[in-house]
């Protein structure tokens, strides 16, 4: 493999851990008010947090582009305030991955938060836990397959990530070049075909690698609350 | 202790307008299912608020809808074992004791010493299981020690037997008497079982649809309880053994009672309920019959229940034995308060207090 392809891959690794890790807690919180949240408005969250799943990719970009970007209104806030830059960096790339798995995260963790019994939440209540430490030490344990499952969910989903990052921080080598935008890039010139048939060699050798592990972890979660 | 409940509240087309105190020791709340039972420890424990009245235990008002106070259950002090012991499956046996304690601590009160817990209920070999490979009866053990380590002001109890065999109960009764013995913790117990309720409740809150129907120690309140299944509970001494015939005697204020052989020291207390259907009335002393058990005793009252059947209570010698007769019998033997009558007792269930 050639300097720019391992870089690509580089890159996509660390835009995908980034977005999955970044998004995790916003992903468990949101799940938790959907799961378990009474409140006006509620259904317009769900939508709103589904809506990635359903625009069109390049929709979803061209928005972050015209929010985050250095123009937009919040992009512009960000950069004056913070210094935080996302149009055309990698990080920029990070925020439209994590945005785009962040439905599939969100369905995952809500539905394993749902299947917790809430009489052992009320339990704990009695045994004196306030309801952050019934959260803490009851139902986030008890929904951690779903948390480690919405979790690969995103993490597959922004390895794969294209449209929306393409269109919001477009395909800069070394910054916002990621494994499909390069395998993208390598089909559209001549004699790019043995490069892009690597590269997606490596891209489902990744995939195959997170499922699994995924499922290992799972497993090992299950066997402990069994026999330990 | 006192715990003090006037409330009223609402589910669906069930009304519930309750209102009791309850003494020291295990106050039982006995009831048909349905009649709002469970209700009543969930508004005692916080997991639901009633649309109107007060809870208040020792002097702490926990619930007052007037003044707007409503404690969360969080901060009750208030352990509950639930019928499906609710154990935490991620957590060991051991971490399931202890997950009360760590809030409990600096709370003072009853010393919550794990040891001793472990030793009062008999799980010290359970500690480092899960509690998916524990059976029903140990699952409730471990659930009234980890009620208990949370060092509760009061425990609620909602039918903690209910979901167990007839040997498994056997092997927990002991334990909540301790309880109630030992620990000196008071304890709200519901069940609509009249065996249990009798050998181990110091006070009964007898409940139908959705009311309090009577109040007042055991052994005057039970024999009020359900008119499907009145009864009379006896306190009696094991008096001595009969090895040959494998029965042992006891000593009551009605008199003399023979029984299969007990499991138990002669001397030692023991509660005995008698069924009201299980008592046949005679105007003289029966001879060459095959009962047992004869108590001599008067007519104290007699109350019609349904159609055919009456409810006749008996002073024996000061106890209470309760009959129940059809209305045919009561007119055919004349049956009148004053009235001298001998009581033949068909069986007997006997407690070990």
């Amino acid at each position: 493999m050639t300097a720019e392809e391992w870089t690509a891959v580089r890159l996509s690794l660390l835009v995908a851990t980034t977005a999955t890790l970044a998004s995790l807690p916003f992903g468990i919180a949101i799940a938790w008010l959907l799961a378990r949240g009474k409140f006006w408005g509620k259904s317009i969250l769900d939508t709103v947090v589904h809506l990635p799943l359903i625009l069109p990719p390049v929709v979803t970009g061209y928005l972050l582009l015209l929010s985050f970007g250095r123009r937009g209104p919040i992009g512009s806030f960000l950069a004056d305030e913070f210094g935080i830059v996302f149009s055309f960096r990698w990080t920029g790339a990070a925020l439209a991955c994590a945005i785009m798995g962040f439905p599939l995260m969100v369905r995952a963790i809500r539905l394993s938060i749902e299947a917790v019994d809430r009489r052992l939440e009320a339990a704990a209540g009695t045994l004196g836990a306030n309801p952050l430490w019934v959260f803490a030490t009851i139902t986030l344990p008890l929904c951690l397959p779903g948390i480690i499952a919405g979790a690969i969910l995103g993490f597959a989903k922004s390895m794969g990530e294209f449209g929306a990052t393409i269109t919001f921080v477009s395909n800069i080598p070394g910054e916002t070049q990621t494994l499909p935008s390069l395998i993208y890039t390598l089909t559209q010139v001549p004699g790019g075909d043995a490069a892009a048939m690597r590269l997606t060699l490596v891209s489902i050798a990744i995939s195959m690698v997170a499922l699994l592990g995924s499922e290992l972890l799972a497993r090992r979660i299950g066997s402990r609350r069994q026999t330990a | 202790m006192s715990l003090e409940v006037d409330v009223e509240h609402a589910r669906g087309s069930f009304q519930l307008r309750a209102r009791f105190t309850a003494a020291p020791g295990l106050t039982a709340l006995f009831g048909r299912s349905g009649s709002g039972k469970t209700s009543i420890v969930d508004i005692v424990g916080g997991l639901i608020r009633p649309a109107r009245g007060k809870v208040i235990v020792d002097g702490q008002v926990l619930v007052d809808t007037e003044r707007r106070v409503f404690v969360p259950a969080h901060r009750r002090r208030i352990g509950y074992v639930f019928q499906d012991s609710r154990l935490f499956p991620h957590l060991s046996v051991r971490h399931n004791l202890l997950y009360g304690r760590w809030f409990a601590r600096g709370n003072g009160g009853a010393a919550a010493d794990l040891g001793a817990v472990v030793d009062l209920l008999g799980i010290g070999h359970l500690l480092d299981r899960q509690p998916d490979s524990l059976s029903g009866g140990e699952k409730q053990r471990v659930a009234i020690g980890r009620a208990l380590l949370a060092k509760p002001l009061l425990v609620l109890m909602d039918e903690p037997l209910a979901s167990l065999d007839e040997a498994r109960r056997a092997e927990i009764l002991p334990y909540i008497e301790r309880l109630r013995d030992e620990a000196g913790v008071p304890i709200l117990y519901v069940s609509h079982s009249v065996a249990e309720v009798a050998r181990l409740a110091t006070t009964v809150v007898i409940m139908a649809e959705g009311r309090v129907t009577a109040v007042g120690p055991v052994l005057d309140t039970l024999p009020l309880a359900d008119a499907n299944d009145g009864g009379s509970v006896l306190d009696a001494t094991v008096s001595r053994h009969d090895e040959a015939f494998e029965l042992s005697v006891l000593t009551t204020a009605a008199g003399e009672l023979q029984v299969p052989r007990l499991n138990a020291p002669v001397g030692a207390p023991v509660r005995a309920y008698i069924r009201a259907r299980d008592v046949m009335l005679s105007l003289r002393p029966p001879e060459e019959i095959s009962a047992l058990n004869v108590l001599a005793g008067r007519v104290a009252a007699v109350t019609p229940i349904s159609g055919a059947q009456a409810d006749v209570r008996l002073d024996c010698n000061g106890a209470l034995l309760m009959a129940r007769l059809t209305v045919k019998s009561v007119e055919r033997l004349a049956l009148a308060p004053g009235r001298p009558v001998f009581a033949v007792i068909k069986s007997v269930s006997f407690e070990r207090t």
